[in-house]
């Protein structure tokens, strides 16, 4: 009896052991490649880095600059589609929980949000990069902004659902029309959780890089025409990567290290934002 | 000021003729008529903003409708010239026009299941961890925003470190083992897929296991049941269809990774023989592929592709969400 016992305490507690210990592996792949990264990358950023374009193999000196434009562009064209659109959506979505047309369109936000990036790019691909007669950024911003969508519709409902209707109340018992109480009501009251959506939205986007393979394409030289072919982050560090030159490669690592930076340093932010207002996401 | 021009509505319908109504506006003062006029005009406003909130919410169902036409008429080219043989065709040779998914679907299943089977341990032993053992705590939370943390890593990046790092380990583990040494190869991809879908089965699996009535646990223990027995007969079975949804949402998402995949998987239209010979999955043919596709025909079979990866992990998702919900409601 007292062994059996003794045996199942152990037993009990191996596995206790156990989850903690691969609890804990999880985390140790992170700090590698976060190591890793920051190792090969942070030798190789300085001010040359950042300003220069791309040297051709064998000279000494070539930066990212377009690549970094680039993604600043696209991103930012991106979020101006995506951050009206996406806002305007979440509201209708927690103004009108129980129509027809939220649940179609509620689900119609679950699908997008698991459609491979990749099959989004094709679509963009046949939408505008066709039509348009060649690769653009345009296209790609809005390749990016659909991939948007779904986070940003998904936090301000999530967070405007949370919302007391009493504050609705309150505010048409004061004879407000109907979208100064969303714009002037709820939309502040929820703007915390919405910016932290879009935040989110922003970071996920920014290391995308296979909805931009057949829509912003890549460029060697600076470019500040949406309607051209637009070099950015994630690209330049595929096609960098899977190149055979050395001097190529540790452009990829500067590049990589400054995009893991800055994807991670977004997210933290929203964490901490989150946190702070104790949002729920 | 709205409460005003309310008031003067209701006193003037009932007036007999419009020239009365007339003449209550007009012997009210001019201050008032502008606030009729405001209070109409922000009537319209009221109403174009509603219209406009159906529109948006209507262009998302466009949207994805959009989509999936989109991928639906730009692959029945291919489709015509196949068939559904399409599916099980073992040879992919663009040269010849002979296009065959076959080899593209088993490496995607055999990327995406071996990630799955590599990171299920990890993503329970997080989310029993975080659920059961210690929820509160700032170790705890470090862990659980440093696994969030897992999933915002962009993909290029990781397929960056897996050719920089991974395959090298993998080289050299393929030797000490007796097969061909090549490093890159449906192995290679499984492992940095399994590291990159952890999250999602892990903050799934918390919440879950967070959400188990704390009166069947004590009911346990007062049993005489141990930690390990409450884990195993108690939390498990009533959070199985919530950790099973888990298990789809990163299923679905490895299904459809691209970048990573592409860099380290090798690129080779075969059909692959073990887990570590080189292969492809069906986003890498088309993230490979696409910008490359010179006749209809080659573009449309990549298209597709793209279709059935579409499929697939739309019906993945949905069953996975729908899971969730029916968890969560009950």
């Amino acid at each position: 009896m007292a062994n059996h016992v003794k045996y199942r305490i152990g037993k009990s507690r191996v596995f206790q052991g156990l989850t903690i210990l691969l609890a804990f592996a999880c985390v140790v792949p992170l700090i590698f490649i976060l190591i890793y990264i920051l190792q090969a990358g942070l030798t190789k950023i300085n001010w040359q880095f950042l300003t220069n374009l791309p040297k051709p193999v064998g000279e000494k000196g070539g930066g990212i600059a377009n690549a970094l434009i680039g993604s600043i562009m696209i991103i930012l064209c991106a979020s101006v589609i995506a951050i009206p659109f996406g806002i305007l959506c979440g509201i209708y979505l927690s103004e009108n929980k129980k129509s027809r047309l939220a649940y179609w369109s509620r689900l119609c936000v679950d699908i997008l949000q698991g459609v491979p990036s990749i099959v989004i790019g094709i679509v963009a691909y046949f939408w505008l990069v066709k039509p348009l007669g060649g690769f653009s950024a345009i296209s790609g911003s809005v390749a990016l902004a659909i991939m948007m969508l779904p986070i940003i519709i998904r936090s301000t409902e999530e967070t405007l659902k949370l919302l007391p209707d009493s504050l609705r109340e309150a505010a048409y018992a004061l004879g407000m029309p109907f979208h100064r109480v969303v714009l002037k009501v709820i939309v502040p009251c929820g703007i915390s959780g919405i910016m932290s959506g879009v935040m989110l939205a922003v970071a996920r986007i920014a290391g995308e890089t296979a909805p931009l393979l057949f829509t912003a394409f890549g460029n060697p030289y600076m470019s500040f025409n949406m309607m051209k072919p637009m070099q950015s982050m994630p690209l330049l560090i595929f096609n960098y990567a899977t190149s055979p030159y050395n001097d190529w490669h540790d452009l990829a690592w500067g590049a990589s290290c400054i995009l893991l930076i800055w994807v991670l340093a977004l997210n933290i932010f929203t964490k901490v934002i989150t946190r702070k207002w104790k949002v729920q996401l | 000021m709205m409460e005003q021009s309310v008031d003067i509505k209701v006193t003037t319908r009932p007036g007999k003729d419009a020239g009365r109504v007339v003449s209550v506006k007009k012997t009210s003062t001019v201050s008032s008529n502008k606030r009729i006029r405001r209070s109409f005009r922000q009537i319209r406003t009221e109403n174009v903003f509603r219209r406009m909130l159906v529109i948006v919410a209507l262009c998302m169902i466009v949207l994805v409708l959009g989509i999936m036409v989109t991928l639906a008429v730009q692959s029945t080219l291919s489709f015509k010239s196949a068939g559904f043989s399409y599916l099980w065709g073992k040879t992919w040779d663009p040269v010849r026009d002979v296009f065959g998914a076959y080899p593209f679907i088993l490496g995607t299943l055999l990327t995406s299941f071996l990630a799955l089977i590599i990171s299920i341990p990890f993503s329970f032993a997080v989310a029993v961890f975080l659920g059961e053992y210690y929820p509160t705590g700032w170790l705890p939370n470090l862990l659980k925003n440093t696994v969030e943390l897992i999933a915002a890593v962009p993909s290029v990046i990781y397929g960056f470190w897996g050719l920089a790092v991974l395959v090298p380990i993998v080289r050299s583990f393929e030797t000490s083992i007796g097969v061909e040494p090549v490093g890159i190869g449906i192995f290679t991809s499984s492992l940095i897929l399994a590291i990159m879908i952890i999250p999602y089965a892990a903050s799934l699996g918390r919440s879950m296991i967070h959400m188990v009535p704390s009166n069947l646990k004590e009911a346990a223990y007062s049993l005489g049941a141990t930690r390990w027995e409450v884990i195993r007969s108690v939390i498990f079975p009533y959070t199985k269809s919530g950790l099973f949804a888990g298990v789809l949402l990163s299923l679905g998402r490895a299904l459809g990774e691209t970048m990573a995949v592409t860099m380290v998987i090798g690129n080779t239209s075969l059909i692959p023989k073990s887990i570590f010979s080189p292969g492809n999955t069906m986003a890498s043919v088309i993230a490979n592929e696409f910008t490359e596709a010179d006749h209809p025909v080659y573009l449309s079979a990549l298209i597709e592709l793209g279709l059935v990866l579409f499929l697939v992990t739309v019906v993945i998702n949905m069953v996975g969400k729908r899971m969730v919900s029916s968890f969560t409601n009950e």
